[in-house]
């Protein structure tokens, strides 16, 4: 056994003894607790890219190794658990580690004047070892309570300012919502369970994910017709759909942005939202499992669709939405959306595809749309802002790469080659071109909005400067100075690493073009070479055009929009809304999908509760009563049958008593002839009775 | 050894007793000293436990020898995890009633008895002696409550002691009939269990015994005394009840009703699933809408102890070592929440109105609390890493092979749990209102003492467990699962197909 293969387990370890030394740490060891979480990441990424170079080159079956071990006895088997390294695990771990740490770095400068920093620190290393812990697990168990913890930490994470009654109301939703896809996701594993005997993946031929357990899952036929395998598939991707903010469980993700940014761009978009993503990879053998008589598998085509309806939906929401952080929290809904798109069609690979370059850009607008709120003076309003190039250069050029990577800009951009291989097998794929369309609108109003909200916030002139005094937190006052009103460009430590990401942003683009698709080929334990045909055949080039047209397109519609005429104040109406109102309106409301929860499951739930407390009041505490009641009534009765009945009969049975008694003390006289007369007349008796009965 | 833990116990309620009243110091230190005696027993016990066939016989002296009564002590897997449990209890009670200063000798004396009556369930293998522990367990309960306690006290008393002794009563009648009909003139347990009684009889003796018992496992529809009862009680008194005393019900369940009368429960099996999953569900459904502090919790105790009469439907062994470990579990959490909710929060705060609670800023006031809290809700939710995980999930595995729907339901109720938990914590802990009214909290906040050192120690104690016996289950399940291999189980075994 390799020596990365033994000591995989050190990748999740290291964070979570940083996050268990800070958590002891008083509040001023800042630089403490920063260099643990730091350090301890750092480390993990040296041995991500050893676990990375263990799986590089070998193909296969060979590129997968499994380690187990037993944990506890479960009934009469032994429940075990382990850890598996293939490409899968090695390409997440090393973009795991690597935008977690330049995260991290990020981190020291935003919560720099954060009280909490110590606790801050210690959350996201507790996050990090959590999310690998996922990654790693090879055993669904484990990987399930991995990604429990890792929505503790989201959960920790987001209430962060728990003050702030929001960020605390937002907390609660996201973890609540997110339990409610787990508990589906629950009911699959313990159904698995119950299927195959075990939840390991891969062991050695005895694992829940290889041929032997799947034969078995596939030809058992259970309720509505449902294979095992496809109902159990569809209950695992109920998890994913709640944690990777897929419809209808998106709700909590947009709200999770109350958490400090660079919670936002760790968590909200990088890594853990597409944990359930990387759940789908995971299990991609049982998803495509085929059950005989249905064309394609259920599971995936479920997948398929949610994934492309999430993709338009999200995108459609991002249109008009104001808040910095919100525009970018729609958008990764939507590119989740794609992803799963892209799992459901084209498989692992593209859809791992897209979640890597993904985390890159969309790490970088997060942390980009934090420095830009740092230096903004905590303001989120894009209305509020403009012309803010001329403040924050550095910011402002990151962020246009990242702006061009989400829109698709084509040719030296990773976002355009992942997205454009999902489009890619979506025209390809069989049963519908719904998804493909759909996924081509998203692309459209990707650019759109993303060139939108660079309008509002880099163009023009600032517009927050005046009013910013309704600004009253304390943590403006520290910058200082006579320029306090305006925008400044954030220290050192936050722009390195947005020109570290925006560098690998591009930089990806070399290892994932179709031309040479070394990353994808990679993912899948395939050997990539470079191909040139790939690129001219079956459309793929005609493609490309189609897709780099309708992206330019969505720009220049962007720019003809809000370019041409920034807006001058923060007040003004949305050119969009003074073109379409009623559709922006529905937009802006999100869909209503929230006040839809509202009124119905959040109050039937209220309602139930209350109805089951009616019931226990009114109904079983009556019941009691009246049980006591009766007792109660009964000893009455009881009593007075005793003073009137018993005791009465008893008093006139003593008087009776008495009387005879009297009536005997009469007898006895003392006179002997009295007595002479009765023993007479008694014999006289006697022996007629025995004459009587002698007789008969 | 581990019948020193009876022993002590009593002993220790005696001497409870004799201290002199005004020196409550004193007392409170020979308290501790007994309850630390008892866990160390348990502790020892659990460690040299060496079972033949699954079971060690413990003590074993004639006792009424005409009635073929004996006293009669034994220990399996079973018995070992739930005296652990107990001690454990024990400790933290101990040092979450610190601060009891109303008759301090007698409220742990009646402490002790509990304990001790308690620890004699647990140990017993003669019938007739677990029903007299049984019952030597119920009345401290009353006067705990009935002296002690808060709201409606002597409601909630009557209450509990209502339902204690119906259930006694039917547990008492099956339990003659059993001994009547069996002809065997013995009250042993592991005897009556190889006796066959005729399905007919166990149709009704079977959910006549079931019932009586689990009314004290706060068995839907028959727990409403649970809720009230808790939120009566004095905080060491509702640690217990819902620490150990409800799990007195739900032990007499498996180790009376179910070894005695196996063919009925075959026959009574998705009636009384139903009854639990009902009662996970109706019971996370009402903690939501309550506006008491300790109602909440009592409620969740009642959603949980479901989990425990679903496994122990289950009717396989993965589901009854689930039921196991849950009683375990949810005895070390309860306990906990109650600790947290009535020594913590109430003794200071001298409110459980959630909306009162709500102004008050108790986490920048009583930190400590509300860290605990949150960690004992993870791991009453059933989040990974805690003992509750592993116990739901061997309920929901067995659960899942007999019944699928229900397990489904149970589902839904883990949900709810969710909601009212997370709702609870942010209500009372994590809500300022207004900033405006910041310096009054903090005018407030002063005035609330700070968390004492027995408080610390106690919630460490039980987290400590929790997460232990989560991340080790093997620690207690290598005690229970080998457990149903013994004799006592022969019966059960059969009927479940094993």
């Amino acid at each position: 056994m390799s020596f990365i293969l033994q000591n995989l387990w050190l990748i999740p370890v290291l964070p979570l003894l940083a996050a268990g030394i800070s958590a002891l740490l008083k509040r001023p060891n800042r630089s403490l607790a920063a260099g643990l979480a730091i350090g301890s990441m750092g480390a993990s990424f040296l041995l991500s890219c050893m676990a990375f170079a263990a799986t590089h080159g070998k193909h296969g079956a060979a590129s997968r190794q499994a380690h187990n071990f037993d944990w506890f006895a479960l009934g009469d088997t032994v429940v075990r658990l382990g850890w598996v390294l293939d490409p899968l695990t090695a390409a997440m771990v090393v973009m795991i580690t690597f935008v977690g740490s330049l995260i991290f770095i990020f981190s020291v400068g935003y919560m720099s004047h954060d009280e909490n920093f110590t606790r801050f620190f210690c959350f996201l290393s507790l996050f990090a070892a959590a999310m690998l812990g996922l990654i790693i697990a090879n055993n669904l168990l484990l990987l399930f309570m991995c990604w429990e913890l890792v929505g503790l930490a989201s959960y920790l994470l987001i209430g962060f300012w728990f003050h702030k009654p929001s960020a605390a109301a937002a907390a609660k939703k996201a973890f609540i919502t997110t339990r409610i896809g787990d508990v589906f996701f629950f009911l699959g594993i313990v159904w698995l369970y119950s299927e195959t005997g075990t939840l390991l993946f891969y062991d050695s031929g005895r694992g829940c994910l290889e041929q032997d357990a799947l034969a078995k899952m596939v030809a058992h036929t259970t309720i509505g017709g449902l294979a095992a395998s496809s109902a159990i598939g569809l209950l695992l991707f109920c998890g994913a759909i709640g944690k990777s903010g897929q419809l209808p469980l998106h709700v909590w993700l947009p709200d999770a942005m109350e958490g400090p940014t660079p919670v936002s761009a760790l968590i909200h978009a990088a890594t853990m939202v597409a944990a359930g993503v990387f759940l789908v990879a995971r299990v991609y053998p049982l998803m495509e499992m085929q059950q005989a008589g249905v064309s394609e598998p259920i599971p995936l085509t479920a997948v398929t669709w949610i994934g492309a309806l999430t993709a338009i939906f999200g995108a459609l929401v991002a249109v008009s939405q104001t808040d910095i952080k919100r525009i970018l929290a729609y958008s990764t809904v939507s590119q989740l959306g794609y992803m799963m798109m892209g799992l459901g069609i084209g498989g692992v690979a593209v859809g791992m595809f897209h979640l890597l370059t993904h985390a890159f850009f969309k790490a970088l607008l997060f942390l980009g749309s934090g420095s830009i709120i740092h230096g903004c003076h905590e303001e989120q309003d894009i209305r509020r802002m403009g012309g803010i190039q001329k403040f924050m250069p550095v910011t402002f050029a990151t962020y246009a790469i990242g702006m061009m990577a989400l829109s698709g800009v084509p040719l030296v951009f990773c976002g355009f080659w992942s997205k454009d291989e999902i489009l890619h097998s979506a025209w390809h794929y069989g049963p519908s071109k719904i998804p493909f369309f759909l996924g081509l609108g998203g692309a459209f109003l990707t650019a759109f909005y993303m060139t939108r909200q660079m309008c509002f916030v880099f163009a023009g002139k600032y517009r927050g400067g005046h009013d910013a005094a309704h600004d009253d937190h304390g943590h403006s006052h520290s910058h200082g100075g006579a320029h306090s009103h305006d925008p400044h460009e954030s220290p050192a430590v936050m722009t390195l690493p947005l020109q570290i990401l925006a560098a690998c942003t591009v930089l990806l683009t070399l290892v994932s073009t179709p031309l040479w698709p070394w990353l994808p080929e990679y993912l899948l334990g395939e050997a990539a070479h470079v191909d040139a045909a790939k690129l001219f055949n079956a459309g793929t080039l005609t493609l490309l055009v189609v897709s780099g047209v309708v992206v330019a397109g969505g720009i220049g519609l962007g720019w003809w929009f809000y370019g041409l005429l920034p807006a001058e104040k923060p007040d003004e109406k949305d050119p969009l809304e003074q073109q379409f109102p009623e559709q922006f309106a529905w937009s802006r409301g999100k869909f209503f999908v929230d006040e839809l929860y509202a009124a119905t499951f959040v109050k039937w739930n209220a309602r139930l509760g209350e109805l089951c407390h009616d019931l226990d009041r009114c109904v079983l505490d009556l019941l009691v009563s009246i049980v006591g009641w009766t007792t109660t009534g009964c000893a009455h009765v009881a009593k007075l049958f005793d003073e009137f009945v018993v005791n009465k009969l008893f008093d006139a049975g003593c008087g009776e008593v008495r009387r005879g008694a009297e009536a005997a003390s009469e007898l006895q006289g003392g006179q002997i002839h009295q007595y002479l007369r009765s023993i007479g007349v008694a014999l006289i008796l006697f022996v007629f009775i025995l004459a009587v009965g002698c007789n008969k | 050894m581990l019948a020193w833990t009876i022993y002590l116990s009593f002993a220790g309620a005696l001497a409870c007793l004799l201290m002199p009243r005004a020196n409550p110091r004193a007392t409170r230190a020979v308290a501790l000293g007994t309850a630390l005696a008892g866990l160390f027993c348990a502790l020892a016990g659990a460690l040299q436990f060496k079972p033949i066939n699954g079971l060690e016989v413990v003590t074993h002296v004639r006792w009424i020898p005409a009635l073929g009564i004996d006293f009669s002590l034994a220990a399996d897997g079973i018995s070992v995890t739930l005296v652990l449990l107990t001690g454990i209890a024990a400790v933290a009670g101990v040092l979450f009633s610190w601060n009891v200063e109303h008759r301090t000798n007698e409220f742990f004396a009646f402490f002790f008895a509990l304990i001790g009556g308690v620890y004699g369930v647990f140990l017993s293998l003669d019938l007739f002696l677990l029903f007299v522990f049984y019952e030597i367990a119920i009345v401290p309960k009353y006067f705990l409550i009935a002296i002690w306690g808060s709201t409606r006290r002597d409601y909630a008393a009557m209450k509990l002691a209502l339902y204690s002794f119906i259930g006694s009563g039917m547990v008492l009648i099956g339990m003659l009939a059993a001994y009547a009909v069996s002809g065997l003139a013995s009250f042993d347990l592991q005897t009556l269990a190889q006796f066959s009684f005729t399905p007919e009889f166990q149709r009704w003796a079977f959910p006549l015994v079931f019932v009586g018992f689990a009314i004290l496992a706060g068995m839907w529809p028959f727990h409403t005394w649970a809720p009230t009862g808790h939120s009566a009680a004095p905080t060491a008194a509702s640690m217990l009840l819902a620490g150990v005393v409800m799990k007195l019900g739900a032990y007499g369940c498996l180790r009376v009703a179910m070894t005695l009368f196996p063919e009925g429960l075959k026959m009574w099996q998705h009636e009384l699933a139903a009854l639990a999953v009902t009662g996970i569900v109706y019971g996370a459904l009402v903690a939501l809408v309550q506006k008491d502090f300790k109602f909440v919790i009592g409620y969740s105790s009642v959603s949980h102890m479901g989990f425990v009469l679903l496994g122990l439907a289950a009717l396989n062994i993965v589901g009854w070592s689930g039921a196991v470990l849950q009683m375990f579990s949810h005895g070390i959490i309860a306990g906990l929440l109650f600790g947290v909710v009535g020594r913590m929060v109430y003794d200071r705060a001298h409110t459980r109105e959630l909306d009162k609670l709500e102004g008050m800023g108790l986490m920048r006031a009583i930190p400590f609390a509300a860290v605990t809290f949150v960690i004992a809700g993870f791991a009453s939710m059933g989040m990974p890493g805690f003992s509750g995980f592993i116990a739901e999930l061997q309920v929901l595995i067995g659960a899942w092979q007999a019944f699928p729907k229900l397990a489904i339901l149970a589902g839904v109720g883990i949900v709810v749990g969710v909601v009212y938990t997370l709702k609870t914590t942010a209500k009372v802990f994590f809500s300022d209102k207004t900033e405006a009214a910041e310096s009054h909290h903090d005018h407030h906040a002063h005035e609330l003492e700070p968390i004492s050192v027995q408080e610390r120690l106690g919630a460490a104690l039980l987290i400590l467990c929790t997460v232990i016996v989560g991340l080790h289950p093997r620690l207690l399940l290598d005690l229970i699962v080998p457990s149903f291999q013994s004799p006592l189980f022969d019966g059960l075994r059969k009927a479940a197909g094993l």
